[in-house]
Parts: structure tokens; sequence; C-alpha cells
């Protein structure tokens, strides 16, 4: 049987990956590769918290299908902000997108 | 050591390797397929806790759409795919390290925690965990509430999505 702690640990990893990758990267799709990793290490919480503990009540499934719909949701309008800065600027690099900056 | 402790290991092992070729691998294209390969140790991760429909809904979802428009943006942004000069901004060093602050915190935090050495009791074989998570998602005195809003966000994030996107000219 593996330990909760295992899970947990592998989860704290796999955020502080995509963190970096949030923190670091130049191209505005790249962020969002970075904003995907930590929306799964979160899930991987939720069901490992679900599996531990109480498995008749389902509120920690529920909330990863939850989490499954908004990081879809995320996705698609960061993309369509992406693809519409990138039609006007012709870049998607972050540092270059700077209009709301003065 | 157990074999599904093995088998965890390898997964857990495959999946940061992929999440870190995601977030250093200067081809955006090649990032993408690399967080297929990261959703699917997920996947993976899901079905060792016995979360089936969570297994298959990674990668119906995460991998069958959220990848595949991934790949799609990349492709459209073209002009920025091999990046001229870096791919990483000038304060890396600080996400770096501010990433590496962030796992050992909560290390540390897990290690103090005593529900740490916690062990999952067996699932009976007649409780079904998918009816389970339908009946919760769906009975009034569950979750049908926030199934329903969670819904109604995800139609108005993707008729957003389609008007800002969307080419006026």
């Amino acid at each position: 049987m593996v330990p909760l702690s295992w899970y947990l640990i592998f989860a704290a990893a796999l955020f502080s990956i995509g963190l970096f990758g949030v923190l670091s990267r130049r191209n505005a799709v790249a962020i969002l590769l970075g904003i995907e990793l930590m929306l799964n290490s979160v899930n991987i919480n939720l069901a490992a918290f679900w599996r531990y503990g109480d498995v008749f009540n389902m509120t920690g499934q529920v909330f990863a299908i939850i989490v499954f719909a908004v990081a879809a949701a995320e996705v698609s309008v960061g993309l369509a902000l992406v693809i519409s800065v990138y039609r006007r600027r012709n870049t998607v690099v972050a540092d270059e997108i700077d209009m709301m900056k003065w | 050591m157990t074999g599904e402790q093995i088998a965890f290991l390898v997964v857990a092992i495959f999946t940061l390797v992929a999440g870190l070729l995601v977030v250093t691998t200067r081809n955006l294209v090649h990032a993408a397929l690399w967080l297929v390969a990261t959703l699917f140790g997920v996947a993976v991760t899901y079905g060792l806790l016995r979360a089936n429909f969570l297994a298959v809904v990674q990668v119906v979802v995460y991998i069958g759409a959220i990848a595949i428009l991934f790949i799609f943006a990349v492709m459209l942004t073209r002009k920025d795919m091999r990046d001229q000069g870096p791919q990483l901004n000038r304060n890396w060093l600080v996400g770096a390290i501010l990433a590496m602050l962030t796992f050992v915190g909560l290390f540390f935090l897990l290690q103090s925690w005593n529900g740490m050495s916690m062990r999952a009791a067996e699932i009976p074989l007649k409780f079904d965990v998918v009816f389970e998570l339908g009946n919760a998602l769906t009975s009034p005195d569950g979750y049908v509430l926030p199934f329903e809003i969670a819904s109604v966000l995800l139609v108005a994030a993707l008729v957003g999505a389609v008007y800002v996107a969307f080419n006026r000219k």
C-alpha cells in the first residue's frame, strides 16, 4: 500500500515545477502549460484525500471534476486571449505585451 | 516494497521528468507533447488511487481536448514557435528559487502533519464508485448546485473565448 505522504509529496513537486514554468517562461502559451501542471497537482491531492479519507463521501472526486471544468474554461479563455493578442501585436512574448503598463 | 509502490514510483518519476521537460523544452510543440505525457502519468496516478472515472475523464478532457487545443494555439502563433533569444525571462533564477522554496516549505509542512501515515481503507466490492459519484453530482442533497454553476461557467467561458478570438475584419 502506498502511503498518503508519497502522493502529497509527488503533487507538491509537480506544483513546484508548474510554478517554475509560470514564473520563468517568456512565451504566454508556455505560461498556460505551467498553470495546467499546477491544476493537475491539485487534482492529485483531491483524489488522494478522497481515497485515504472517507471513501463513502464523494466530495473529493466531485471537487476534482469541478476543477476539470474550471481548467477547461481557463485554458479556452487564455488561449483565445493569446491568439487575439498575437493577431494585434504579432507577439506572444509576455514581456512585450505591456500596453496596459505605463 | 510492494508492487503497487514500485508502480507508483515509476509513474511519479516519469511524470515529474515529463513535467520538467514541459517547462524547460525550447520547442513549444515538444513542450505540449511532453504535457500529454505528464497528463497521462497523472491519469495512471488516478488509476492507482482507484478513481477510475477521473482517470478516464483525464484522458478524454485533458489529453483529448486541452492538450490538442494547446498544440493548435502553438501552431496559430507560429512565428514565435522557436522563439528567437532565450525561452526563459531574466528572472528565471528567482522563479527557480521560489519554486524550490515552495516545494521545501510544503515538504516540511507535510512532515509536521500527523495524518501522513494514514492507510487507505479497502473499497467494498459492492460499493460502486462511479454510481456514487454520479449520485453525488446530481442529487439535490449532494452537489447539484455547484455542478450546474460549473457548467454555466464553462458555457460562459467558451462563449467569451469565441468572442475574444473572433476576427472582426
